[in-house]
This record gives structure tokens, C-alpha cells and sequence, in this order.
């Protein structure tokens, strides 16, 4: 027990912080590479909870498609890391404030000082339910009959998403010269060959 | 020493606070809202798998992958506008991108 707390104290400090370097940090790559540790040591949060399949899908999905989508931008676009930072002192009071008035709204209603909250309470008090069922197992005997219209949506959201990315940067530049394939295959016999009579001695002009 | 539904959804604040800290601060780079957009999104991310442990319910895991789904999505669509105004504009700065204002 005492090592399952000191791997979530752990990894939870290291998520604060490498959330906290997100917005902090003064190179847009180091952002990303901070949100990347950021998902990493989540997933471990999760596992420690028991959820595994999320763990690895978070792992999968936010570290190997997203913020490998957001590193390549980061790198395509080429931005003065200088005039970046400008402005900064001047928003950080107000910020700061803000950020601290809702983090303490969160925590007052969460009830973590202040009079604990009776549902989280009960709730602490059952304790984590580790199933008969293996995540995994659980997870898809719900997903794929109960919500599987659900998962189909989904689905249909990332295939808009994919259309939508791919209409939005496809671009057609003038002047290039580019393959007409199916002109090619299409033109008829006529136009592609002419058939000559050569005359003996004459060749042809 | 027991690691409760509290701890996790104490961390799922400071995620979602961070969030909305860099909303704030950054003036000058929209990659790095976006990034702390899918912050927001990986704490709400935490709040549901945290309950759904705590329950003994199985759906909070499935609404995670649901907003994980969404998440993606929201990611590539904004890149993507983002580099087709880079392209246009030749910049990201927040204060620049005013083309809409009446």
C-alpha cells in the first residue's frame, strides 16, 4: 500500500509539473515534449487505478498521434521564439489570479478543505473497485452492445475530422505541372496516333 | 496512506487550472492554447476515469475514450486551420487574428 501511494505521489507531482511547464516553458517544443510527459505519467495514474485499457489508449493515442501531430506543426511553422514571450509579465497577475480563484472554487467543491464532500466521502470509503472482469473484458462487453452506437458515432467523428484536416491544407498551386493520369488513359485512338504513308526515299517530314 | 477519489481529483484540478492558466498567458502562440486545451480535455480525462474506478462502473471508461476520440479530432482540425492561416497570415499571434471582427 505504502508503494502504491509513493508511485501516485510520484507520478502525479511529475503530471502537475510537466502541465505547469506547458505553460510556462519558452520554447513551443519544449511545450510539446512537457505535454508528452504530461500524458505519460496520466496513463501511469491510470493504471495505478486500475483502468489499463484507457492507459494505453491515452499512451496510443495522445502520445503517438496527437502530440506528434502538434510537434510537426510546432517544427513547420517557423516561429521567432523571442517575440514569443512578450506580453507575458504583463497578463501573469490577472492570471495568476484567475487561475487561483478557480482552482479554489474546484477544491472548495470538491470539499478538500473545508468540510469533505459526502459524496466523495462515501464513495473513498467503498474503496477502488477492482472487478472479477478484466478491464479490457468489461470495457467491451459495454462498448460494443450497450454503446456501440456510441462508438460508431465516434467513429464518424474522425472520419469528418480526417476529411476536414485534408480539405482545409490540400492546395492547389498554379504553374506546377503535374500527371493528368485518367486524361491519359481516356485520350482516344485518333488523338494519340496519326498512321503516315512513307513514301520509298522520302522519309517523313 | 490509502490513495483516495480526493487525490485523483485533486490532480485533475491542478490539470484543469494549469488549462486555463495558459489560456490566459498566452498572447502570442496559438499552439500552445491548443495544447493547454488538451490539458483541460486530459484532466476532465482523470475526473471520469477516477469515478468510474470509484463506482465500479465501466461507462465513466467509456466516456473517457468518447472525449479521448473527440480530443483527436479537435487537434487535427485545429492544426490544421492553424497552418492553413500560417500559410495565409504568417503568423500565429493571438492579437493578429482579428480577420472576424466586425
Amino acid at each position: 500500500m505504502l508503494l502504491q501511494a509513493l508511485a501516485f505521489y510520484l507520478f502525479a507531482f511529475v503530471t502537475i509539473a510537466a502541465g505547469g511547464m506547458v505553460v510556462v516553458s519558452r520554447n513551443p517544443v519544449y511545450s510539446v515534449l512537457f505535454l508528452i510527459l504530461a500524458f505519460f505519467n496520466a496513463a501511469a495514474l491510470f493504471l495505478l487505478i486500475g483502468a489499463e485499457f484507457v492507459a494505453m489508449i491515452l499512451v496510443i493515442v495522445y502520445v503517438g498521434a496527437v502530440a506528434v501531430l502538434f510537434l510537426f506543426v510546432v517544427m513547420m511553422l517557423d516561429i521567432k521564439i523571442t517575440e514569443l514571450r512578450e506580453g507575458f509579465l504583463k497578463y501573469f497577475p490577472i492570471g495568476a489570479l484567475i487561475g487561483v480563484v478557480l482552482l479554489a472554487e474546484i477544491l472548495f467543491a470538491l470539499g478538500i478543505f473545508g468540510g469533505s464532500s459526502p459524496t466523495i466521502a462515501a464513495l473513498d470509503k467503498a474503496g477502488a473497485h477492482i472487478g472479477a472482469v478484466e478491464n479490457t473484458r468489461a470495457i467491451g462487453r459495454v462498448l460494443y452492445t450497450q454503446y456501440f452506437f456510441l462508438f460508431q458515432s465516434a467513429g464518424v467523428v474522425l472520419l469528418v475530422a480526417m476529411i476536414g484536416a485534408i480539405v482545409l491544407t490540400l492546395r492547389r498551386r498554379p504553374g506546377v505541372r503535374r500527371q493528368r493520369v485518367a486524361e491519359q488513359l481516356y485520350r482516344p485512338k485518333d488523338q494519340a496516333i496519326t498512321v503516315v504513308k512513307v513514301p520509298t526515299r522520302g522519309g517523313v517530314s | 496512506m490509502t490513495i483516495g477519489l480526493g487525490h485523483y481529483l485533486f490532480v485533475a484540478s491542478m490539470l484543469f487550472t494549469f488549462g486555463v492558466l495558459g489560456i490566459f498567458l498566452n498572447r502570442k502562440n496559438v499552439i500552445v492554447i491548443l495544447m493547454c486545451v488538451e490539458l483541460m480535455l486530459l484532466a476532465v480525462n482523470i475526473n471520469l476515469v477516477a469515478f468510474s474506478v470509484f463506482q465500479g462502473n465501466v461507462v465513466g471508461q467509456i466516456f473517457a475514450m468518447l472525449v479521448l476520440t473527440v480530443a483527436a479530432a479537435e487537434a487535427a482540425i485545429g492544426l490544421a486551420i492553424l497552418v492553413v492561416y500560417f500559410r495565409n497570415r504568417g503568423t500565429v499571434e493571438v492579437e493578429d487574428i482579428n480577420a472576424m471582427k466586425g
